[in-house]
């Protein structure tokens, strides 16, 4: 397929304002030519009109009757008149009451269908094969020897009227062509000065440092604004996932590095080892740190799933019973600890908030991890609204998270968590970033009953209806 | 001069009666017909002229001696034949001309407004004032006074009329021996006469009072610029009232008899009209010509046939001179119209009539 050599889609603004302002201009010209001749043919038509029916009415003006006969005694102002029109040829008959020509040209006829029997009108015809425009006028005449109407027809060709209408179309074209330039320049100018900020924001982003994610100068016009946020918005997102990927890289290094040893230094003390019964417990202890350090990897990646799915994932409508549900069914932590004896407690009513359903199933099941590793029995999974806000939460009947720990949840919290080889730290950290990445909250109630909650509370959707 | 002028001329000079058979009416002739150049030039032009062929021949003959290969015949008409017989070759009538140049220059813009006329542009047109312009189909070539001539041997010094104040002044008194031997144009006959007395009345409030004057001292009215000028010169008469300058000039140049005023309350200019019929079969050569008669050449050899007269302190300018504010150059326009229009003219000529010869019945006939 031959490549299109003229895009709409990539062609400059300027371009595309100009060619629109051209044609407009190109359509509006043949609209003012139009009307301008018509102005200008009207115009002219006019003017000479009113010479035509002063000449005529000049003439009939110069009837008189003697002796029982209209005489007319043509003036010369009547000529001079028309001679305004200086190189018309001049047509004029005065036609008696009889019908018979008193003087003129005898071939003047008044066309048939003009009618009526006062005043003035005016008729387009012919004169000695050139387009000619006439006036007749009537005069009575009610005298004792004369009675009737006497017609004085007058006219003369159409030169000065062409030349007039001309003239006044010149005129206005020229000042139409005069104003549709102007425009045009105006509108390459307007177009170039609205379109400065771009080259200033293209300019701005081009010589920024390559690490440089801070949001761009939101100060242009609106229209450029919507392009900036967007922009803001994905360097924003962009660079939460630049940092979400150092932290879990440097976490992760942090974190594996002390169980790691611990695991290279039971080995080598292993090696140096013949007692079989210590050697079975170094194995026994092997193992148990091969296990806890397969739980700290699963929930460090967990962690990086939630915080990236948290940007990235696409939110859905989900109801928190079904979350709170998929987690009891799934039965893990029956393989933890079956003597916990986790129950479910749901309402009837839906509670809908906007979420993606991995994230928090992992952010309650870490809840769960922790209850059961730190609590007391039973635990309970529950939902609820409260407040307005939807919550997922997890009890037990424990005295809960130390307060200094609560107050210190966050990066730094998981930080000594980690380096303590807690993974409790990390299920909370976990929680606490699928939380605020559905703009909710980590909440720590000790209710009334006894025990220790846990909640995510997530902003309820608006309830259709 | 018009010995060696008639020497030059080659071809037949033909003299024809104005009318050839007495009662046919409608009988219309050349009065002199010349013919100029080889006759078996392969160009040809044919001229209808009111202008005198003693006077117009030399223009002609100067033009010829610019122009190899060309023939020219010259027709000398009266005004009022030529405009009938222009009619005529506008509707098709038969042997029509190449270029009319008329005196009668209401008459000329009537076959122009009647569409009889061909367009023509030229540089040399273009130069034309527009008084002297119409439509591009009429154009004035030249510049003639309206002038009174008077007898110098019988009118004295002293009472030679400077203005038509001081002719109404000489008729004015009961047994002026001016009575009976002031003459003037028959205008019924003259269309040339009738253009000056039309003019005369547009002019002033003087005209009324001349008729008035004329008819009560018997004046005469007869045809022609030469019968005029002659009847002066013999003593006939004493004074010719609204005789066309140019011929005028030409014959007091070479006879001392015969003295010339231009009037100085005012002084009609006539210019006269040509034009080139859309009939015409040899249009390129009138524009040819026309163009040299408006050339600076053709204007000299005009000003030499006195057909352009030096009239307000210019230089060559003989005789006396009046003032640029009295000249009233009749122009071309369709204003001249009004002077054909038939009621006008029968009342016109009923009135002139009426009051020139007081107890002679209007005779006008309708054109």
């Amino acid at each position: 397929m031959p490549r299109k050599l003229f895009s709409l889609g990539t062609s400059s603004l300027t371009m595309r304002v100009a060619l629109a302002v051209t044609t407009l201009l190109v359509i509006g010209g043949v609209l003012v030519s139009i009307a301008a001749f018509a102005y200008g043919r009207q115009a002219a038509q006019e003017a000479y009109d009113r010479l035509l029916l002063g000449a005529a009415n000049d003439i009939a003006g110069s009837i008189s009757v003697v002796n029982g006969e209209a005489v007319v005694d043509l003036s010369t102002s009547a000529f001079q008149l028309l001679a305004l029109a200086p190189d018309d040829r001049i047509a004029y008959r005065v036609i008696g009451v009889d019908g018979r020509t008193l003087t003129g040209y005898d071939e003047l006829a008044v066309p048939k269908d003009l009618g009526g029997t006062s005043g003035s009108r005016f008729f387009d015809g012919k004169f000695t094969g050139e387009d000619a425009r006439y006036v007749l006028i009537l005069r009575r005449i009610a005298e004792r020897s004369l009675n009737g109407t006497i017609q004085v027809i007058v006219g003369h060709t159409m030169l000065a009227r062409d030349a007039l209408a001309l003239d006044i179309t010149r005129k206005a074209l020229f000042a139409a062509v005069l104003s549709g330039v102007a425009m045009l320049l105006l509108a390459v100018f307007v177009v170039r000065s609205a379109l400065k900020p771009l080259d200033r924001i293209a300019q701005s982003i081009a010589g920024r440092d390559p690490h440089d994610l801070t949001p761009v100068d939101p100060y242009v016009p609106r229209e450029a604004a919507v392009l900036i946020g967007a922009l803001n918005g994905f360097m924003a997102r962009l660079d939460r996932q630049m940092s979400a990927m150092r932290n879990l890289i440097s976490d992760t290094a942090h974190q594996l590095r002390t169980p790691v040893a611990a695991l290279r230094a039971q080995a080598d003390l292993a090696a140096g080892v013949d007692d079989e019964e210590r050697l079975r417990s170094i194995v026994a202890r092997i193992h148990a740190r091969s296990v806890s350090l397969g739980a700290l990897l699963d929930q460090l990646l967990s962690r990086a799933l939630v915080v990236h799915r948290g940007d990235s994932a696409k939110r859905e409508i989900l109801d928190l019973r079904d979350v709170a549900l998929d987690v009891f069914e799934s039965g893990d932590f029956n393989l933890l600890a079956p003597e916990a004896g986790v129950r479910l407690e749901i309402g009837e009513e839906p509670v809908e908030v906007l979420a993606d359903v991995p994230s928090l199933q992992e952010a309650v099941k870490n809840l769960v991890a922790n209850a059961i590793k730190h609590g007391k029995a039973p635990v309970e999974i529950g939902v609820s609204v409260e407040n307005g806000e939807g919550c997922i939460w997890v009890r037990d009947a424990g005295t809960g998270l130390p307060p200094s720990v609560e107050e210190a949840l966050g990066e730094r919290f998981l930080r000594s968590a980690v380096s303590r080889g807690d993974s409790s730290g990390l299920g909370l950290s976990i929680a606490l970033a699928v939380a605020e990445a559905f703009d909710g909250r980590l909440s720590f109630t000790r209710p009334e009953t006894g025990g220790f909650r846990a909640a995510v509370v997530l902003p309820l959707m608006e309830t259709r209806g | 001069m018009r010995a060696t002028l008639r020497k030059r001329m080659r071809g037949w000079v033909l003299f024809v009666a104005l009318c050839l058979a007495p009662g046919l009416a409608k009988a219309r002739a050349p009065e002199i017909v010349q013919r100029f150049g080889d006759g078996d030039a392969p160009r040809h032009l044919l001229i209808r002229s009111t202008a005198d062929l003693s006077i117009f021949g030399q223009v002609i003959e100067a033009y010829l001696a610019t122009r190899a290969g060309l023939a020219v015949t010259y027709q000398q008409w009266g005004s009022n034949d030529l405009y009938d017989d222009s009619v005529d070759g506008c509707h098709g009538g038969p042997d029509p001309a190449d270029m009319v140049m008329s005196s009668g220059v209401h008459q000329m813009v009537k076959l122009v407004n009647d569409a009889c006329a061909r367009s023509y542009r030229s540089p040399e047109t273009e130069n034309l004032p527009a008084a002297l312009r119409w439509r591009d189909e009429l154009w004035g070539v030249t510049r003639e006074p309206v002038v009174m001539v008077y007898n110098r041997a019988l009118v004295p010094p002293s009472e030679v009329p400077r203005t038509r104040f001081d002719l109404l002044d000489l008729l004015r008194p009961s047994l002026s021996r001016y009575a009976g031997r002031v003459a003037t144009y028959d205008i019924e006959r003259s269309g040339l006469g009738y253009l000056f007395a039309f003019a005369d009345s547009r002019e002033a409030a003087t005209f009324g009072g001349l008729l008035e004057s004329f008819g009560r001292t018997d004046a005469i009215a007869t045809c022609c610029s030469a019968e005029l000028i002659s009847g002066v010169a013999d003593g006939t008469y004493l004074i010719a009232y609204n005789v066309i300058g140019s011929y005028a000039m030409e014959r007091a140049f070479g006879d001392d008899r015969i003295g010339v005023v231009m009037p100085e309350d005012y002084t009609l200019v006539l210019s006269r009209a040509v034009m080139i019929p859309k009939t015409a079969r040899h249009a390129s050569e009138a524009q040819a010509f026309l163009d040299y008669l408006l050339s600076s050449a053709g204007q000299t050899e005009l000003q030499r046939a006195r057909l352009i007269m030096p009239l307000v302190n210019e230089e060559g300018a003989e005789g006396e001179r009046i003032s640029e504010t009295a000249l009233r150059p009749i122009g071309l326009s369709p204003t001249l119209l009004v002077a054909l229009d038939r009621q006008k003219r029968e009342q016109f000529i009923r009135r002139w009539h009426e009051t020139f010869q007081g107890t002679r019945l209007p005779s006008a006939e309708p054109q």
